[in-house]
């Protein structure tokens, strides 16, 4: 598969009044095309900004690109002329925001915010540009589209909203699509439709997507590959499949455990213990020790560098194999409980 | 009652456009004092416009057979020192007043709203010289100022229409500013941003439409402030020149009169009152029909 998308050693800081934030801090990744990628991890872990960075749309002069490189195709996309970005953005990368009740501009219909979407990039009559909104709207589900191109946007729920977000993302065929938490705000039927909904363009077209999430159901119902971020680094990439049944960083490990079993009744959930560090006590050496079961002295000492396992599988823990092993172990003993039962 | 028949006839119900200033209409229609409001300055631009035709007798010049006639069948509202007929004067000076009120308002308007959308847009040094010369020129009485630009540019009618627009700049910049600073981090602005919008595109066709509501309000409201002081500066002598009917000017020119011909100053004053209140209880049921956050 064709690299589409590759970022390289991504180093994006926060020049605040505290000081520097190191938000992104040495990201690497690639997203083939049509591949879809999950970046997961908890709050402040750096992959919204990692997705920000990808569209050049960091807060206004306070957040930095300071290392790094984002390759789109063969351009890089650091760097480039804030008119050159603009050609680019919503014409071959287009992102979903997680806020769907807001991210609609009140004031105009949403087929003139479609069409507005369309013909920012392409030389189309206003009619054409309107035909196309209502294809795209029935596209994603919208009934009746013919006449919902005309509704605002106060007429509609966060579904359908969500819904004409993704239509708008879709209007221009990006070959890269950033989805930046699109299920979070929503209640789970309609998160179960949306998915289906991104599953589906999915299927039928070659967009590359982007996922960020920081649920892990979302990752294993649409993703191939997933990355795992804990405070601005990369900790761990691997395939679905490997996430679920071979985690290799205790992280990975911590958010699986985490997730609540239907086989198995217990009292409590387990919880990774503690919170992600705030960034002017960011621990020495690896970022998770303080909080990691596994914590050994050279860990509060060194980074460990992400080391990778034959099958592609990438962790940055000293003790990466060890930790596979034991989860790989883990998961057949449970698979065999299961199927006992 | 809608939805039922939505079921049962779904596709005949037809894709109808409704703009978003008709549902704004609405809600201001079930304000009585709003729609009072509107009637009063609805009736004065009728009578704006139709002055040529209600009047009988000229608003200007000398007469010294008919000097302080009270009012009666003959003239209405009486006439002045000069003999001119009051009513032609007030009926005439609808049009001055309007004027002045809605192109002072106006040019307001645009400057300041364009300041705003800069100060507020982008930050920095463009906001720290466009706030401070906003807080300059607060500092001063607005009266005060309006003086002094009129002193400068001499007395006449529309260089008090200049003053008075000048002087409301920081008003209606101040107002877009502070809504422009809230607006622009709204979630749509990003997601115009993502699809590859530019940013003089978002501020006049995201921003600006969506921070331009408490400006029509306050902007109805300033038309009544803007009446006032042409009249305040028609009243020094500022604004309008010996002869045009200007209500402000006929109140100075009859303040010696008060005692003998009281009609000469109760018909302007009425006048300055009716349209001030007019659009004061306009602009208030404006606000209240459009920012239902300010209630």
């Amino acid at each position: 598969m064709k690299p589409l998308l590759t970022v390289s050693g991504l180093k994006t800081h926060f020049f605040t009044d505290e000081g520097v934030v190191r938000s992104v801090d040495g990201v690497s990744f690639i997203v083939s095309e049509g591949e879809t990628i999950g970046i997961v991890g908890e709050s402040g872990s750096g992959k919204s900004v990692t997705a920000l960075s990808i569209m050049n749309l960091l807060p206004y002069k306070k957040g930095k690109i300071v290392e790094g490189d984002i390759m789109f195709q063969d351009q890089s996309l650091v760097g480039l002329k804030p008119k050159e970005m603009r050609a680019i953005r919503g014409n071959d990368i287009a992102m979903i925001f997680q806020e769907p009740m807001t991210s609609l501009n009140p004031g105009y219909t949403i087929g003139d915010q479609i069409s507005e979407a369309i013909r920012l990039h392409k030389k189309v009559r206003r009619k054409e540009a309107r035909k196309r909104s209502v294809d795209l709207l029935t596209e994603v589900g919208i009934p009746n589209a013919e006449r919902m191109v005309d509704e605002y946007p106060h007429k509609l729920s966060g579904g359908m909203r969500q819904r004409v977000m993704i239509a708008m993302a879709l209007a221009c065929d990006p070959k890269l699509l950033i989805a930046d938490e699109p299920t979070t705000a929503l209640d789970v039927t309609i998160q179960a439709q949306i998915l289906e909904l991104i599953q589906k363009l999915k299927n039928d077209s070659n967009t590359s997507i982007l996922m960020i999430t920081h649920d892990l159901a979302v990752v294993s119902e649409v993703c191939d590959r997933v990355i795992v971020m804990y405070a601005g680094r990369v900790v761990e990439e691997a395939s679905v499949k490997e996430i679920f049944e071979s985690p290799s960083h205790p992280y990975t490990k911590g958010l699986i455990d985490s997730i609540p079993s239907i086989d198995v009744e217990v009292e409590w959930l387990k919880t990774i213990k503690g919170n992600v560090p705030i960034p002017s006590q960011m621990p020495t050496g690896c970022k998770f020790s303080p909080r990691c079961q596994y914590a050994m002295e050279r860990c509060t000492k060194e980074e460990p560098e992400l080391t990778r396992f034959e099958s592609g599988q990438k962790s940055r823990c000293f003790l990466a194999k060890e930790v596979k092993d034991e989860t790989t172990i883990i998961r057949s003993q449970e698979l065999e409980v299961a199927l006992s039962d | 009652m809608e939805s039922t028949s939505e079921v049962i006839k779904p596709v005949e119900i037809k894709a109808a456009k409704k703009p978003l200033w008709l549902e704004g209409w609405k809600r201001i229609k079930r304000q009585r004092s709003a729609m009072f409001g509107l009637s009063i300055v609805l009736f004065f631009i009728l009578i704006g416009i139709l002055a040529p035709v209600l009047t009988s007798y000229p608003y200007d010049g000398f007469y010294p057979d008919r000097t302080l006639i009270p009012p009666g069948e003959e003239h209405w509202f009486g006439t002045d020192d000069q003999g001119r007929d009051i009513f032609s004067r007030i009926v005439f000076g609808a049009r001055i007043s309007l004027w002045i009120g809605f192109f002072s308002v106006i040019g307001s308007i645009i400057v300041g709203c364009l300041l705003g959308l800069i100060a507020g847009f982008y930050g920095k040094w463009a906001d720290s010289i466009i706030s401070r010369f906003f807080d300059i020129m607060l500092a001063f009485p607005s009266i005060l100022l309006a003086i002094a630009i009129v002193a400068i540019l001499g007395p006449s009618l529309f260089n008090a229409l200049i003053a008075i627009a000048i002087i409301n700049i920081p008003t209606y910049g101040r107002l877009i500013r502070s809504r422009v600073l809230s607006v622009k981090e709204e979630e749509y602005i990003m997601s115009a941003r993502s699809i590859g919008m530019s940013d003089i595109r978002i501020l006049f066709q995201h921003i600006l439409p969506n921070s331009i509501t408490p400006i029509i309000v306050q902007g109805t409201l300033g038309i009544a402030t803007a009446i006032l002081e042409a009249a305040a500066l028609g009243f020094l002598g500022l604004g309008a020149q010996p002869g045009e009917p200007e209500w402000g000017k006929m109140l100075a020119d009859s303040r010696q009169f008060l005692t003998v011909a009281p009609w000469t100053l109760l018909f302007p004053g009425f006048a300055i009152m009716l349209t001030v209140v007019g659009f004061n209880m306009f602009g208030d049921g404006l606000r209240d029909a459009l920012d239902p956050k300010m209630k």
